[in-house]
């Protein structure tokens, strides 16, 4: 029954949407199959799709581990920025200097940069949580705005292209630095499919390794895992350093894939929208993979409501929320009976 | 000495939000409620008072049009996590993404525009006192009014039964249930005053100390104001202290750049975010100090006859 419930928030979310396109004067049909169907519409579009979910399955993934294990890294979005930083840096380095290697060779380089650099800014926060008992919550969500900041510095200062008519960004990349793409002609690239692999290792690791276990009876029996013997320092740094480091590839993804340099505007917000991913695919890392591409249409819908119907973008944001909330109320729903009584 | 009243008006300005809404927070918290949600309750309260405040022009009406949305949406939050039993992280999280979204939605064609000039507010008489009079009293009267919610909560809280009853619920709610308290409907009543008083700081922050609408205004605020929470062990008087800190803080990024300290403006303006996680990191180093000071059943479900 559980895994019914996101099907019953989509639905829930859908006919919320039907009922603000015609409270804004649209028609509903015009507006849903601009969410819906349009995303799916050839065989580019499906390709974009596929762009638009490869940051949203890497975040959620590292998260999906996160809240099993009750850890609750709600930064992911600044190590996504972290990461781009440091991919960004390594082909900014490598444009600047002359590449010294291929494409392919390059394409590991820009991995370890990335999930270095998203890992780093992971493991300050473990590293606070597990010395200094600060509520990983806060210091994660803090770090957001400091990554931000950075990033804005970075780029508005000594990143700055200096044949860039003075505009915030750095310089584009060469092309030894893109990420290989899949399919000539297309955004898509080599990004997507190791996303997908790396779904099935943490598959794996969650439900076929004897640590992925221990890590996850922290969650829901702290007090079974303290029994045990399992540690929960452990389980933190794991958790922690796992999901920094593929919030760090998704960054150095975006900036060597579609961006193809640094500006301030990398993120999109794929790490927020990675936390309605990761418990849209109920926390399981194959469901992330669907609840990604889900996600995606409602990112892609959003930009297609705002030039095809003259809605605003952050519709999007709307619906997310939307489908998180009715998600949770299912969830209850589904699991308990309601019955009215007169208890307070 | 003029320098010195200004820099403390400003702090006190900066300060006023986070006092607001850590009140707020305070409320929930006290009552074992651990909403994460208000960062969204503070962007839809600052959206819907500045459309208020724009079209009404009286700043008042602005301020309830914000403490009413925060109410309504903290009641969902409210029924989803105290009658359905969600989790309070997820849901508060739900609601700090969907108050983004909701709010920027919203917000669109309001973007830019101006509120109409504001009289003065300066009250008569007090405005002459030699120092006091420009750090206090030619502001907006919330500063001087948040201080009085701060008493109020406080006063509430320790000296009535009332607030005994609040802070027994989120100590023990088994306890309390079984003296027949209403433990769903106080915690509900909690949840719904923290929610407009969220929704009031937000407001505060679009219609006087901006006074404008940009999407995502709040800029972590609504976190800060969390962890001020934290940082003042759950005392009201605390958390106002802790909001001038907060708001010293961000006024003296300003004055720095004024002195023409050399230090690129992004740094300085990391230094609210950096000093909220010092501050946490010194203020949680102490578990024990911590767990003595927090509400028993923070961020718990309750569940009646079990």
């Amino acid at each position: 029954m559980g895994a019914l419930s996101p099907l019953i928030a989509l639905l829930v979310t859908v006919t919320v949407a039907g009922v603000l396109f015609v409270a804004l004067g649209k028609d509903p049909a015009q507006g849903l199959s601009v969410f819906l169907f349009q995303p799916w519409n050839g065989v580019r579009a499906v390709t974009e799709l596929g762009l638009k979910a490869t940051p949203l399955i890497l975040c959620a993934l590292g998260l999906a581990v996160c809240f099993r294990a009750n850890v609750w890294n709600i930064g992911a979005e600044g190590q996504f920025l972290l990461g781009a930083i440091g991919g960004g840096g390594l082909a900014l380095w490598a444009t600047t200097n002359g590449a010294v290697v291929g494409r392919w060779a390059f394409f590991p380089l820009l991995i370890a940069a990335g999930a270095l650099a998203g890992a780093f800014w992971a493991a300050v926060v473990a590293w606070l949580r597990d010395r200094f008992n600060a509520s990983e919550i806060l210091v994660s969500l803090m770090l957001v705005y400091v990554a931000d900041l950075l990033l804005n510095y970075l780029v508005f200062g000594p990143w700055k292209d200096p044949k860039g008519w003075n505009f915030p960004q750095t310089m584009s990349f060469s092309a030894v630095t893109e990420v290989p793409r899949l399919v000539r002609g297309m955004r898509l690239n080599w990004g997507f499919p190791l996303a997908l692999a790396l779904a099935v290792v943490l598959w794996l690791f969650l439900f076929r390794t004897y640590r992925g276990m221990q890590l996850q009876v922290g969650g829901p029996a702290p007090a079974a895992a303290r029994y045990a013997g399992f540690s929960s320092r452990s389980a933190l740094w794991t958790s922690l350093l796992v999901s920094g480091g593929l919030a760090g590839i998704a960054g150095a993804f975006e900036v060597a894939g579609p961006m193809g340099q640094l500006t301030p505007y990398v993120s999109n917000g794929y790490g927020f929208t990675a936390i309605i991913v990761a418990f849209v695919g109920r926390l399981h890392p194959l469901g992330c993979v669907l609840s990604s591409v889900l996600l995606a249409m409602f990112v892609i819908g959003g930009e297609l409501a705002q030039t095809r119907i003259g809605l605003p973008a952050a519709l999007t944001g709307v619906f997310q929320g939307v489908l998180l909330l009715s998600l949770l109320a299912c969830d209850t729903l589904i699991h308990y009976r309601p019955r009215w009584m007169t208890s307070r | 000495m003029n320098e010195l009243a200004l820099l403390l008006a400003a702090t006190l300005g900066a300060g006023t939000p986070l006092a607001i809404a850590g009140m707020g927070l305070l409320l929930n918290e006290r009552a074992g409620v651990l909403n994460l949600g208000a960062e969204g309750l503070m962007l839809i309260g600052a959206v819907t008072g500045f459309a208020c405040a724009f079209h009404t022009g009286n700043d008042w009406l602005g301020f309830g049009a914000g403490a009413a949305a925060g109410a309504v949406v903290a009641a969902g939050f409210g029924w989803l996590v105290i009658w359905l039993n969600t989790n309070q992280y997820a849901t508060g999280l739900a609601i700090s993404l969907f108050g983004g979204g909701f709010s920027a939605f919203v917000g669109t064609s309001y973007v830019g525009r101006k509120l109409v000039e504001r009289g003065d507010y300066s009250i008569p008489l007090l405005r002459d006192l030699p120092f006091l009079g420009t750090a206090l009293f030619r502001q907006h009267p919330t500063i001087c009014l948040t201080v009085v919610l701060v008493g109020a909560v406080a006063w509430g809280l320790y000296r009535t039964r009332a607030g005994l009853v609040l802070r027994s619920i989120g100590e023990s709610p088994e306890s309390a249930h079984a003296l027949g308290y209403a433990v769903r409907r106080i915690r509900l009543l909690a949840v719904v005053s923290g929610g407009a008083l969220c929704g009031v700081s937000g407001a505060y922050l679009s219609v006087v100390y901006a006074p404008l609408w940009v999407e995502g205004m709040v800029a972590g605020r609504g976190w800060i104001a969390l962890a001020l929470t934290v940082f003042a062990t759950w005392r009201p008087a605390r958390v106002l202290l802790g909001a001038y800190l907060f708001g010293g803080v961000t006024m003296l990024q300003l004055h720095l750049q004024a002195r023409g300290v050399q230090l690129p403006l992004q740094f300085m303006s990391m230094l609210p975010y950096l000093a909220t996680i010092a501050v946490l990191v010194l203020i949680s180093r102490n578990p024990l100090w911590i767990r003595v000071n927090m509400p028993a059943s923070l961020g718990k479900s309750f569940f009646p006859g079990s």
